[in-house]
């Protein structure tokens, strides 16, 4: 498997609180790649790093780099709205727009300049298929979105993402707000998923990180401690720190 | 068990209250049905729709009206643009956070200052150095600056009031920032929009001071742009002129009638629209 996405000596601060020390990672493509650890240790930020998203954070400062496909994403010279077309992100808490189901969907190819009711219908049809909702869905596109389950709302902004066609999707907790049946079939989702895409997730819960990840990356106070395959970083992690974590003896 | 005193207290201090409502209550609907009972009989379809003659002796509103209307209007298409403009800059794009809390701070000063300052400044600048005589135009010019820190205010409050979780999805989604403003953050803070819009409106049809200055007292009838170019009484302009200068109070407290009834129209639209509006939200 090939690598997508690297991230060499990346430092982040807010002000002057730094929240990111030295994180060097590589992320093989059509595989998931979870991170786990304490809350409040970086995880979100490191994942909002590999698609610019903390840009939009006014405090934020970078130093480091992020190749993705072998360019550095924090070059003067990206565009930045292309690459997050190419870097989706589905968020911790649902977030449809405040529009009909139908409209959610088409929100990203219109906005990338598709215009054609045909190839609209065509995208909205296959990503709410490929998002596996489009069964309970497909009478009912032009209702609020609003009006969904959580669950549903979950897979909807999946189905989202999906619409602009990225390469790789970045998830933030994204079942922490669902009950056991919404978080399995979003699981579900994500290992069939990733036959096409490159999925990297942020969990808490390290029993999903051992059903879905390839890899997992376990990070405490801003820095990446251990990084590896899934299987073995819980059945023989190097690290003490790790070990304590996954044993449950803190966090 | 509580001491005698302090029954006592609480029995005052309760009476006190239902007579300071009472007292309120009938002080409005005192009010309301005076000038209602004084008004209405007054209103005629042919004071509504005649201009004042001196030949046959008869007042009538219609050119009163429409100079009403051409104030909104005017007034409207102006803060309107302006005051969301400006609230959308400063608080989707301003960088200098110290600036915008300035600004805000000097809008929310502005809108406090006695309406007859900018009667006063707004005859010096728009009728004066500008040469826009004393018209309908000037007098909107004012009630533009009048009512822009309103409009503006509002606008931004219901900006901040949009989910960042909703840009968020937008921006993660490749969208740039005027399009995450256009199709996201003001379609679902609208009813803000709308909601300090009418409520400009209403200031606007109740403005008297700041038009004496500036607008006039005319009481020719005029199409629009003919209307704005010259000298023209509002309504409220009209009621002063016709109770205080020829003493027809019928007439005035007809006016008056119609203006109680027209706000009282406006502060109910205002009411349903952000009932429709949250009724869809909640869907
Ligand atoms: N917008 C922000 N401004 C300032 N500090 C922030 C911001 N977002 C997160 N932080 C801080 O950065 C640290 C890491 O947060 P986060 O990446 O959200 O952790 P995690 O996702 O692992 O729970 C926390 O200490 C948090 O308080
Ligand atoms: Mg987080």
């Amino acid at each position: 498997m090939s690598d997508i996405m690297t991230a060499k000596d990346l430092n982040l601060w807010y002000d002057q609180t730094q929240a990111l020390k030295n994180v060097n990672i590589t992320i093989p493509e059509k595989s998931i790649t979870a991170f786990i650890g304490p809350s409040g240790y970086g995880k979100s930020t490191f994942l909002k790093t590999l698609n610019r998203m903390n840009d939009l954070i006014p405090t934020v400062k970078i130093k480091g780099e992020v190749c993705y496909n072998g360019q550095n994403i924090y070059d003067s010279s990206v565009d930045v709205n292309e690459l997050r077309r190419e870097i989706g992100m589905v968020f911790q808490k649902p977030n449809p727009f405040p529009m009909s189901i139908y409209d959610n969907i088409a929100y990203g190819p219109r906005t990338h300049g598709i215009k054609s009711k045909v190839k609209l219908d065509e995208i909205v049809e296959q990503s709410l298929r490929d998002a596996a909702i489009w069964d309970e869905v497909k009478d009912r596109l032009k209702k609020n979105a609003l009006g969904m389950s959580g669950g549903q709302q979950q897979r909807l902004c999946i189905a989202r993402a999906l619409a602009v066609k990225p390469k790789i999707l970045l998830m933030d907790e994204p079942t922490s707000a669902l009950d056991p049946i919404s978080t399995s079939r979003i699981e579900e989702l994500a290992i069939e998923l990733k036959k096409s895409y490159t999925i990297v997730i942020v969990t808490h819960n390290m029993q999903q990180a051992v059903r879905i990840s390839d890899n997992t990356a376990f990070f405490l106070l801003g820095e990446l401690i251990e990084y590896g395959e899934t299987e073995k970083l819980f059945s023989q992690p190097v690290d003490k720190r790790t070990e304590d974590y996954i044993t449950g003896r803190f966090g | 068990m509580l001491s005698k005193k302090r029954k006592a207290y609480i029995g005052g201090m309760k009476a006190a209250m239902y007579i300071s409502t009472g007292l309120t209550a009938t002080l409005v609907i005192f009010l309301v049905a005076y000038v209602f009972i004084k008004g209405i009989p007054h209103i005629s379809w042919e004071l509504l729709s005649t201009k004042p003659s001196y030949i046959s002796g008869k007042i009538g509103i219609l050119p009163d009206i429409l100079n009403t209307l051409y104030i909104v209007i005017a007034t409207l298409i102006f803060v309107i643009p302006l005051g969301v403009g400006a609230a959308i800059y400063l608080t989707e794009y301003a960088k200098n956070k110290r600036l915008v809390g300035m600004i805000e701070y000097a809008a929310e000063t502005l809108s406090g200052i006695p309406s007859i300052i900018y009667g006063l400044v707004g005859m010096l600048f728009f009728c004066q150095f500008l040469s826009f005589k004393t018209s309908l135009l000037s007098g909107s010019l004012t009630l533009v600056i009048m009512n822009l820190p309103t409009v503006m205010r509002t606008t931004q409050e219901s900006l901040k009031t949009v989910p960042k979780s909703y840009r968020d999805g937008a921006f993660g989604l490749g969208a740039g920032k005027w399009r995450v403003i256009r199709t996201v953050v003001l379609p679902s803070c609208v009813d803000g929009v709308i909601t300090g819009c009418i409520l400009s409106i209403g200031r606007i049809l109740g403005e008297s001071a700041a038009l004496l200055f500036t607008a006039g007292f005319a009481h020719a009838l005029n199409g629009i742009f003919e209307g704005l170019t010259s000298p023209g009484a509002s309504l409220t302009v009209a009621l002063y002129v016709y109770a205080k200068e020829q003493g027809e109070f019928g007439v005035a407290f007809a006016i008056a009638a119609i203006l109680m009834i027209l706000t009282l129209l406006i502060n109910l639209s205002a009411t349903l629209v952000s009932r429709y509006f949250a009724k869809k939200r909640e869907l």
